[in-house]
């Protein structure tokens, strides 16, 4: 159906105007960093006056914390991204095409712990992660206190979303492609992983995107399982700054805001076209 | 490859696909099952597939019993009727699949691949990906991707109602010829009597699960064993009355108000030796004559009905009329002009007049 021209200046107007207060907030987060101090939008110097850019507030690249909080936040979000992928493709495929005793039991189940905050289960996770920190070898690497241990959880904390998300996927592919391969000669893991899992790549992709987010951007789980410097994420490590300067430097704090913002805006540059394509994609499927 | 189905049921918690099938499939044969929307030849067919398990019964593939053998294990080729391609593959990507799959040389693939795209007409679109062929090349890839692992049975699943009529009436006739060509023993499920008439060496038909009746196609329409056969067999429908079938002087008469027709003697006989009462008489449309100059009134053949409803089909009017208050559907020649409303003279011809008991609905002819 054609818009008119009316309409869609009328739409435009719109979506302008509701961006607008999201644009105010960014332009002070970039002016911000850039300057000893702000009055509204304007950065103010010493004398009141406007002016007083400076390139002190990225100071901190230069010191090692922050290299190091960037890769954990990393780690827990690639490890995020590539334990939920594995575990909801699977899981979701055979929770869409077999019937197997409690199948419909794990459903229900995985729905109503999602629905669990992750507060209420804080003190029981620690005790799990004790519990893996005292197997010998790898214990060190996945239990408290450790990136790997942090990670862990989250992965386990995202499943529910993630297995749904992709048992959702699957369940609109068609039964007939998927007999079509096994009459052709493949085996389950085959099909699985030849025909039906390019079929769903949208879905994979979104689900990528949200649990990176989610992984990059954690902060409960890192910060009640973690502690000192050493295996704090990005969002630790900045709450860290607030609460260790007195007073608060916020123009340092929005810096390292941005820093760490700036590998997501890297990721969407390069997946917009991708994430743009989710809809439209999962509709030509069939 | 000689396929035989021995009691062959499927049941899913109470829901029945299908019910005790047992037929018999000669090498080398296209056997159609034909039967309405939901009666279990999809089913049935999955069972053959090795995709369904079967509750009970056996599948023979030449002898051996299959029941337990996987799909990737029965040599055979499968055609949907969504086509079922793989939309992530290029057309060759889709036709080689079974071959790479059994690890067949690259070469060996490229020569196969091209020999059946060259013969299904789609040799020049290899490169293409599925999104972009129309609904007929991509009836032919899915046949291609069946036929290149030269499998000892094909299936086929409704495979051309997705497509125009007239692409229809060509593919159905490249199918039969392929077929038969290959030599390759088929089954070819379909709701589309003439389809099963004209391509079938033997047609299953079957309602609710169950195998109706298992024949020659000629037989079918000729001597339909069931009343349900007989009205499912044939377009339009045969017309269905109950009658009473009465011997007076010599005669043979099938009596009930108005209709009072005198019956051929062999099948009349026939029927009345078997015959518990009332019977089901049926006649088919095209049995049915105006009375006119071409066609003159018989004695003891003739009755006289309304016409209630005027369909035209093209080069014949399909009239639905009544006698007494029993309705009837009668094919007439378009040039007769018959209207709604007329008074007209209808004359039978009951050369091939079909008998049922009502209670068993079994044929009193030739069950
Ligand atoms: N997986 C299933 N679970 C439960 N019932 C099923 C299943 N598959 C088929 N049925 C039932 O079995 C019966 C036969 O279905 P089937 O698909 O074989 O019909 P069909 O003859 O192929 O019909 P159509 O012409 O519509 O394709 C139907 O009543 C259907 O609801
Ligand atoms: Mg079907």
């Amino acid at each position: 159906m054609a818009t008119g021209k009316v309409g869609r200046r009328f739409s435009y107007a719109f979506l302008i105007l509701s961006i607008v207060p999201i644009l105010i907030g960014y332009t002070w987060l970039v002016i911000a960093t850039l300057s000893t101090r702000t009055q509204g939008l304007l950065p103010i110097n010493a004398e009141g006056g406007i002016g007083g850019l400076t390139l002190s507030n990225w100071k901190f690249v230069f010191e090692g914390d922050i290299w190091n909080a960037m890769l954990n936040s990393l780690l827990i979000a690639v490890a995020m991204v590539i334990g939920v992928g594995i575990a909801s493709t699977s899981g979701g495929y055979a929770l869409s095409r077999f019937k197997f005793p409690g199948r419909k039991a794990f459903l229900t189940g995985t729905l109503v712990l999602h629905a669990f905050k992750a507060e209420m289960l804080l003190i029981a996770i620690f005790f799990v992660l004790r519990w893996l920190g005292a197997i010998p070898v790898i214990g060190d690497y996945i239990g408290f206190n450790s990136v790997g241990g942090v990670a862990l959880v989250m992965v386990a904390l995202e499943l529910p979303l993630g297995i749904w998300l992709m048992k959702g996927f699957f369940d609109n592919l068609s039964w007939d492609m998927e007999r079509a391969a096994l009459i052709d000669g493949a085996g389950r893991f085959r099909v699985w992983w030849q025909i039906m899992l390019p079929q769903v790549r949208p879905g994979i992709a979104a689900l990528a995107l949200f649990t990176f987010i989610a992984g990059w951007n954690a902060y409960l789980v890192p910060f009640t399982f973690t502690i000192g410097a050493k295996v704090a994420n990005m969002p630790v490590f900045l709450n860290q700054l607030i609460s260790d300067t007195a007073p608060v430097n916020w123009n340092l704090v929005a810096a390292v805001g941005m820093f760490q913002m700036i590998p997501l805006i890297i990721f969407f540059i390069f997946t917009q076209e991708l994430l743009l394509n989710i809809y439209a994609g999962g509709s030509k499927g069939t | 490859m000689r396929v035989e189905l021995d009691n062959l049921s499927k049941s899913w918690d109470g829901v029945v696909g299908a019910d005790r099938i047992t037929l018999d499939i000669q090498d080398g044969d296209l056997v159609a099952f034909l039967g309405p929307s939901g009666c279990g030849k999809t089913t049935t067919l999955l069972m053959v597939a090795g995709i369904y398990k079967p509750t009970g019964g056996t599948i023979k593939f030449d002898g051996q019993v299959v029941n337990e053998v996987a799909p990737k294990d029965r040599g055979i080729g499968m055609v949907f009727q969504s086509y079922a391609l793989y939309p992530h593959m290029t057309v060759y990507g889709n036709i080689s699949y079974p071959l790479r799959i059994q690890k067949v040389s690259k070469s060996e693939i490229r020569e196969r691949v091209q020999k059946v795209a060259d013969m299904m007409g789609i040799g020049d679109l290899l490169d293409r990906k599925i999104a972009q062929l129309s609904g007929g090349q991509q009836q032919r890839v899915s046949l291609g991707r069946a036929l290149v692992k030269e499998p000892q049975l094909l299936l086929f699943d409704e495979p051309l109602s997705n497509l125009d009529a007239r692409l229809r009436l060509t593919m159905r006739g490249e199918i039969k010829r392929l077929q038969e060509g290959m030599g390759i023993t088929s089954i070819y499920v379909t709701h589309d009597q003439v389809e099963a008439m004209t391509m079938a060496d033997k047609i299953a038909v079957m309602s609710d699960g169950v195998l109706q009746a298992y024949d020659v196609p000629e037989d079918l329409y000729d001597h339909p064993k069931t009343l349900f056969v007989a009205g499912f067999v044939g377009n339009p429908p045969m017309n269905f009355f109950d009658v009473e079938i009465m011997a007076t002087n010599g005669d043979f008469r099938a009596k009930s108000g108005a209709i009072d027709l005198v019956l051929p003697y062999d099948r009349a006989k026939k029927a009345a030796e078997r015959a518990k009462g009332k019977v089901v008489m049926g006649v088919r449309p095209e049995d049915i004559y105006l009375v006119d100059d071409s066609a003159p009134p018989a004695p003891g053949r003739t009755l006289s009905a309304d016409i209630e409803a005027v369909e035209p089909l093209g080069r014949e009017d399909l009239l639905g009329v009544t006698i007494d208050h029993v309705q009837m559907r009668v094919l007439v020649d378009k040039t007769k002009g018959a209207r709604v409303g007329d008074a007209v003279d209808l004359v039978f011809d009951l050369s091939k007049v079909q008998f049922f008991d009502p209670e068993t609905e079994q044929s009193l002819l030739w069950a």
